[in-house]
């Protein structure tokens, strides 16, 4: 019997609890999905985990080779606060470091600066000269480590720093291993943190590109974010969608540069959002391997297999997590943490269940690790290679992300590419309109949240939450205050004007900007060569 | 009969943090309810958005705070406000603001704090509940 005919005849529909049923997308759903759903050539394309189109995984024994790196984001006050945690988190058995920086740090100001009073230390750690770097890791081994940095604007001065205390410690650059985001076009879609208009700011992305290529050899030099994009309200399928143009925009500077494809794609990395809706999240990830696949070989022309790999992290959805009975947080990043697992990630950031409130206390960040050695230890999951694999609903609903994500990226080519679409508000705007939906479901109590608009309680006892202390911005400016006086002046200034020469005449910016962070140049001052020399982009402020 | 002045609001985004879609969501929201609404964009301090409310003569400044600086940048609003004469405009806002810092805002002079999950209706409602028409037309 075929699908449509079974729905026909046996299926109960005025029994339905719903007149509609819909992911968190509102991507509608089929009461049952069955073998029609899926075409032959589709269930081909599925394949094997570790082969071409990765559907399945990008490697052919994906967790009983290892576990997924797993990768809590830290970072608050001073950086002797920020390595204590770091510390904590290795010691419990996390396996790689992910630094939070402080909003100075992502806009480009240091701690003395007027623009950035009361935000020093707030929601990430504050570093403005190399000497704050070298506290935030010291003790800690970063030849052994993978570190992770989520800086973006600014992204490429924090990279020479971590890059300069290395060197500092003769620890050769081929030893370092990591992640820095530094993903410029999703921040003019989604988080709104930048320096420069989009055009500098991704000729700066493509000058980290090939100075990793050829002097980082281990390092992401890019992490193509969709997390911000979801977080911002888009839909998953619109996240999938910007997140693919961006790539395709930075593979294409970086050919147009003259770099070789095969060089640098297999250096490339991503970073998703996993939200509530668990077989759309699912779904996601295994249409987004798909699509990276097909483009880089098909757009692209890749031939080195590594190129076609899409290896993400994940970080379940902040966004998901409500202020209302915080103790059920747990339990939403526990299903999102095993749609991201079963999904096939790579590396994983679950929340603390009080995000929502403050900065995780050490308790929370503690049961949130714990989420993941669960599920990875305990629940048997990791055993089995894509276990959801040939699932109809499944493979049906990846047929359908793909399906509407690629529909995107070919309106955003006849825009004539991410940057036009960009200037002209489009994803910005597709975005903010999901987003003001969702919030009228959310309203009319279409979409449901537990504890918001369904089972309230009326009174309840605040949590516990993590304080930043005020004196974290008091020492934070008496320290880049006596870095610039004791510094040799005239030698900072040199660099300076090396910065200004090199963002001008076009010259690769890491080797100066190594060269001016050991001079102890700081990230407001390299940011302030940055404005004048690419200006000040401008919000266009779309509602 | 005499017409009732519609409500100017400005819907502002103080400081560095770039997190829009509480603040775009609202704008919409208080707009579609029959406000006039002005959005600031983004990264503003609290001197650009007094100017801005003084310029718009709008009723009440609605501040969007996510980055942990509110006990800062709400403050710091109510007196750049103050320093231009205008400190009639009713300022209210919204965002990650824990419980215990309320009482401290509220002392201020802010006028509410709308934290996550209040719906829209609810401030809407508010608004028509609490501010009044700066001047008399």
């Amino acid at each position: 019997m075929r699908k449509q005919d079974w729905l026909n005849e046996k299926y109960p529909q005025q029994s339905e609890r719903a007149q509609r049923f819909s992911t968190i997308s509102d991507m509608e759903v089929d009461p049952i999905y069955a073998p029609d759903d899926l075409n032959g050539s589709n269930l081909e394309g599925i394949g094997f985990p570790g082969e071409y189109p990765y559907t399945r995984g990008v490697y052919p024994s994906m967790y009983r080779g290892k576990y997924w790196t797993m990768r809590q984001f830290a970072g608050f006050g001073t950086p002797e606060d920020t390595n204590q945690r770091f510390k904590l988190l290795l010691s419990e058995g996390q396996t790689g470091l992910s630094t939070a920086f402080d909003m100075p740090v992502l806009m480009g100001y240091d701690p003395d600066h007027p623009r950035s009073l009361g935000e020093v230390g707030r929601e990430g750690v504050s570093v403005s000269t190399i000497k704050d770097m070298e506290r935030l890791f010291d003790d800690i081994p970063l030849d052994k480590v993978s570190t992770s940095m989520t800086v973006n604007c600014t992204a490429s001065v924090l990279l020479a720093m971590y890059i300069a205390v290395a060197d500092k410690q003769d620890i050769p650059r081929n030893k370092l291993s990591g992640t820095i985001q530094n993903d410029m076009l999703k921040e003019y879609i989604a988080q709104k943190e930048w320096i420069c208009p989009p055009e500098p700011a991704v000729r700066i992305v493509t000058d980290m590109i090939e100075f990793c290529t050829k002097e980082v050899p281990r390092w992401h030099a890019v992490s193509i974010s969709g997390y911000h994009i979801r977080e911002a309200g888009s839909t998953a399928v619109q996240e999938l969608a910007f997140t693919l143009a961006d790539g395709i925009g930075y593979v294409q500077a970086a050919i147009e540069r003259g770099l070789e494809v095969d060089d640098f794609a297999p250096r490339l990395s991503f970073f998703f959002d996993i939200h509530n809706d668990f077989f759309e999240e699912i779904a996601k990830l295994r249409a987004a391997r798909r699509m990276w696949a097909k483009i880089m070989k098909e757009r692209f022309g890749a031939k080195n297999p590594r190129s076609l790999l899409m290896r993400t992290h994940c970080q379940t959805a902040g966004v998901s997590l409500t202020a209302q009975q915080p103790v059920n947080n747990v339990v939403r990043v526990a299903i999102q943490a095993l749609a991201g697992v079963l999904g096939g990630t790579q590396s994983l950031h679950t929340n603390s269940m009080d995000e929502t409130l403050a900065l995780p206390t050490e308790a929370s960040v503690m049961v949130a690790l714990r989420t993941q050695q669960i599920i990875a230890e305990e629940s048997g999951v990791a055993n089995i290679v894509d276990p959801l694999g040939g699932s109809w609903a499944v493979e049906a609903l990846t047929d359908r992300m793909e399906k509407d994500a690629c529909a995107y990226i070919d309106r955003i080519d006849e825009l004539g590419g991410i940057i036009p679409a960009i200037n002209m508000g489009y994803p910005q705007k597709e975005i903010a309109d999901s987003a003001y939906r969702y919030q009228q479901q959310l309203d009319a109590k279409e979409k449901v949240i537990v504890g918001v608009n369904a089972h309230e309680i009326p009174e309840e006892r605040p949590m516990e939450t993590l304080k930043i202390h005020p004196e974290v911005e008091r020492s934070q400016i008496a320290q880049v205050k006596q870095v610039k006086q004791e510094r040799d002046s005239a030698q900072a200034e040199e660099h300076l004007s090396r910065v200004h020469a090199a963002a001008r005449n076009g010259q690769n910016l890491m080797p100066v900007l190594i060269d001016a962070v050991k001079a102890y140049c700081t990230v407001g001052e390299i940011s302030d060569v940055y404005r004048e020399v690419f200006g000040v982009y401008q919000d266009p402020a779309w509602l | 009969m005499s017409e009732e002045k519609v409500l100017r609001i400005l819907v502002a985004k103080a400081g560095l943090d770039g997190h829009d879609r509480g603040a775009k969501i609202i704008a919409r929201t208080l707009r579609d309810a029959g406000f006039e609404v002005i959005y600031t964009g983004l990264h503003q301090t609290p001197e650009m958005i007094a100017e801005a409310a003084v310029q718009e003569d709008v009723d009440a400044v609605g501040l969007s705070m996510l980055s942990g600086a509110h006990m800062t940048l709400f403050p710091a609003v109510i007196d750049a406000l103050k320093e231009r004469g205008a400190d009639d405009i009713a300022v209210f806002g919204g965002g990650i603001v824990p419980a215990d810092d309320m009482p401290e805002l509220k002392k201020a002079g802010v006028r509410e704090v709308f934290t996550p999950g209040v719906s829209t209706q609810e401030i809407v409602e508010w608004i028509r509940n609490n501010i009044e028409p700066r001047t008399a037309v």
